[in-house]
């Protein structure tokens, strides 16, 4: 899960990392509200997910309060990258001395979290050719090292003990919150000598969301995909007309390629995981019913010890109650496959041998106005 | 890296050895939903199952297969030095720390949604004791006709020279199907997990295989995430790894950002991107099929040559 500016800063907060003075505004009225508590010249930050904010316009400065009213509006209403905020951060104008980055992320192919921190900060770290990256052992960030990453950036030896003191809270941080990404750029060193977040960028590490109830109040998930989860789907819509449903990711994701390659457009991907029983098929079908652009459904179902009779009959009480209209395509190995296709006889379903007879004709029905 | 741990030795054994092809196994979570089914089925299989563990459930039986309270126990009964976890994720780690103080050799570790964190730790401690760790969030392996431990069904494998190696589970079953419908047949099918990080990553299960005779070909099922495809194409230059490679990568057409079924497929600019997959292939002169029935196509091309 990937949090948004503020939520990230709260985060920081609670650590003992310093951010600048600011203000969440959903409407006009709030922000100018706090932009008293604040004081021009300020900053304003739609809160979005997706990166480039910057580039995109998305950040911008307010001089006096016509300004922010202007601007203000504006951001509320800008799409960036298919995505409008819901909220505005409000934030004081930093007297900025020194940019740095700092970051520390799950290192897949190394099997352990990395350190990553350069005196170039502000910029895409991917372009930054001088920075330091250093493997970290599970126990995390010891004073030792702290002090030689400090060592190692050049920092004036008046802002030395700062730096390592933030060091080591970004370093309990990660460890405790259980981040896949902490990553502060830029880390500015103010004028009196101080280090604060700038910006934040967070991921949780989902599957150790049990161990941390207080981040579910940070979930933006939508009702649907809120739906599928409690039936422990994974659920992802996409913006095409033909939902994919089948059991385990990446037979899932292989469908989507193929249905993909087969000029179909994806509307929905639905892996329901180990389980295909007449009410796990019912269900997800239920789930996708919801996801209206749906002119045509997919079934991909891997079984060997499945009995695809189930699957079917899952099917026919979907048809049966109205949960689904839309024209069904499944192939399914497994057991029982005679008796499916007897029950499926007079109903929308048609059952396939092979997966690429049932794109064909699910891509075929997805066109059909 | 550990060149030395032998998989085979430990998952079929040597023709002297009295459990030649018939290695005892543990199941840690033997009563639960899962556990059981596929307890059931594995055993059907031939797995030798020789014990259960579940907390609070020790004395009873299941399918006549002991139950045990802890790994310690059941390990003094009986020699083993394979465990299968089928324990919810939240006790994964209790699992398999009790696993590796038994004196286990190879976890096998089934349970989707372990956190990081507890991977890692676990990862670490098996390490300082010479334990092979494979998954979490794994199908699990099996060497077709000898041994299953895991949640696959049987249906899709055949006993053969093809090494299968897998991020997915659906689809190492599709796959290792299209390639015995084919006539490849395979010496090992094991899934690597679809979680960030992996206890036997794509690198180590190359190790493990690359000085055997009795195996002529290996197919890496991947998908989007991670950098493991393009790790693993450098090792295959950098090595000189002689022996025909074919892959496959899933999720082409996914979203960035989105995390597409498994905690480990998910793209980040271009980090983990399927092109970047397939040109380094490429570069080691790995063919990528487009869609799993291309596989054997590919692979009978590879050993033509």
């Amino acid at each position: 899960m990937k949090l948004l500016e503020y939520q990230g800063k709260e985060l920081f907060s609670k650590h003992g990392i310093k951010i600048p003075k600011s203000f969440l505004a959903h409407t006009l009225e709030e922000a100018i509200d706090s932009s008293k508590t604040i004081g021009f010249p300020l900053v304003i930050k739609s809160q979005l997910t997706v990166g480039g904010r910057g580039k995109a316009g998305a950040i911008q400065k307010c001089t006096n309060e016509s300004d922010l009213t202007t601007k203000f509006s504006e951001l509320l209403h800008k799409e960036v990258k298919g995505e409008l905020p819901k909220s505005i951060l409000l934030e004081e104008m930093a007297n900025i001395n020194k940019e740095l980055y700092l970051s520390i992320f799950l290192n897949r192919s190394k099997r352990c979290f990395s350190l990553i921190a350069s005196s170039e900060g502000g910029v895409d770290i991917e372009s930054v050719k001088n920075k330091l990256i250093i493997d970290l052992p599970n126990e995390g960030i010891s004073d030792t090292l702290a002090i030689d990453v400090a060592d190692k950036l050049n920092l004036e030896d008046r802002n030395k003990a700062s730096f390592i003191e933030l060091l080591l809270k970004l370093s309990n941080l990660y460890k405790t919150e259980e981040t896949e990404l902490a990553e502060i750029n830029p880390l500015v060193i103010l004028n009196d000598g101080s280090f604060v977040a700038l910006d934040a960028k967070v991921i949780i590490d989902d599957n150790a969301l049990f161990r941390h109830p207080e981040f579910k109040k940070y979930e933006t998930i939508s009702e649907l995909e809120q739906q599928a989860k409690n039936y422990g789907f994974s659920f992802v819509e996409l913006d095409g007309n033909i939902a994919i449903i089948g059991n385990g990711a990446g037979l899932v994701m292989s469908t989507l390629d193929m249905v993909t390659d087969s000029g179909g457009s994806p509307g929905s991907f639905l892996d329901f995981g180990g389980k295909a029983t007449t009410e796990t098929i019912y269900e997800a079908l239920k789930v996708i019913s919801q996801v209206t652009k749906i002119k045509s459904i997919l079934v991909n179902l891997f079984g060997g010890i499945v009995r695809t009779d189930l699957v079917a009959r899952a099917i026919l009480n979907a048809y049966e109650d109205g949960t689904i209209k839309a024209p069904v395509f499944a192939r399914i190995t497994g057991s029982q496959s005679e008796k499916a296709r007897e029950l499926l006889a007079n109903s929308q379903a048609k059952l396939y041998d092979s997966v690429e007879e049932a794109i064909t004709n699910a891509v075929n029905a997805s066109r059909v106005i | 890296m550990e060149n030395n741990f032998d998989i085979f030795k430990v998952l079929v054994g040597n023709e002297e050895d009295i459990d030649y092809k018939k290695k005892p196994v543990i199941i840690q979570g033997i009563t639960g939903n899962f556990g059981s089914t596929h307890t059931r089925l594995m055993k059907e299989y031939g797995t030798n199952i020789v014990a259960g563990v579940t907390p609070g459930k020790g004395g009873q039986e299941f399918e006549g297969i002991p139950i045990f309270n802890t790994m310690a126990d059941a390990v003094d009964f009986h020699k083993v030095e394979i465990s299968g976890i089928f324990v919810p994720a939240p006790f994964f780690l209790k699992a398999a720390k009790e696993a590796i103080d038994s004196g286990i050799k190879l976890l096998v570790a089934i349970p989707e949604h372990v956190p990081v964190r507890d991977s890692l730790d676990i990862l670490e401690y098996a390490k300082n004791k010479g334990v092979k760790m494979i998954g979490p969030n794994t199908p699990g392996v099996i060497v077709p006709d000898i041994i299953k431990i895991g949640i696959m069904p049987a249906l899709p494998f055949s006993s053969g020279s093809t090494v299968v190696l897998s991020r997915s589970g659906t689809l190492m079953y599709e796959v290792s199907y299209t390639l015995t419908k084919s006539g490849f047949g395979q010496k090992i099918c094991l899934g690597i997990g679809g979680d960030p990080i992996n206890g036997t990553n794509l690198i180590e299960s190359f190790e493990l295989i690359r000085n055997r005779n009795d195996v002529d070909s290996v197919v890496v099922v991947g998908e989007i995430g991670g950098d493991a495809e393009e790790n693993l194409a450098d090792y295959i230059i950098s090595t000189d790894f002689s022996l025909p490679v074919v892959a496959y990568v899933a999720g082409r057409s996914a979203p960035k950002e989105k995390k597409m079924g498994h905690a480990g497929a998910i793209v980040y600019g271009t980090y983990g991107s399927a092109e970047s997959k397939v040109s380094n292939y490429a570069k080691a002169g790995v063919p990528v099929a487009k869609r799993p029935a291309e596989v054997p196509v590919l692979l009978k091309e590879k050993l033509k040559k």
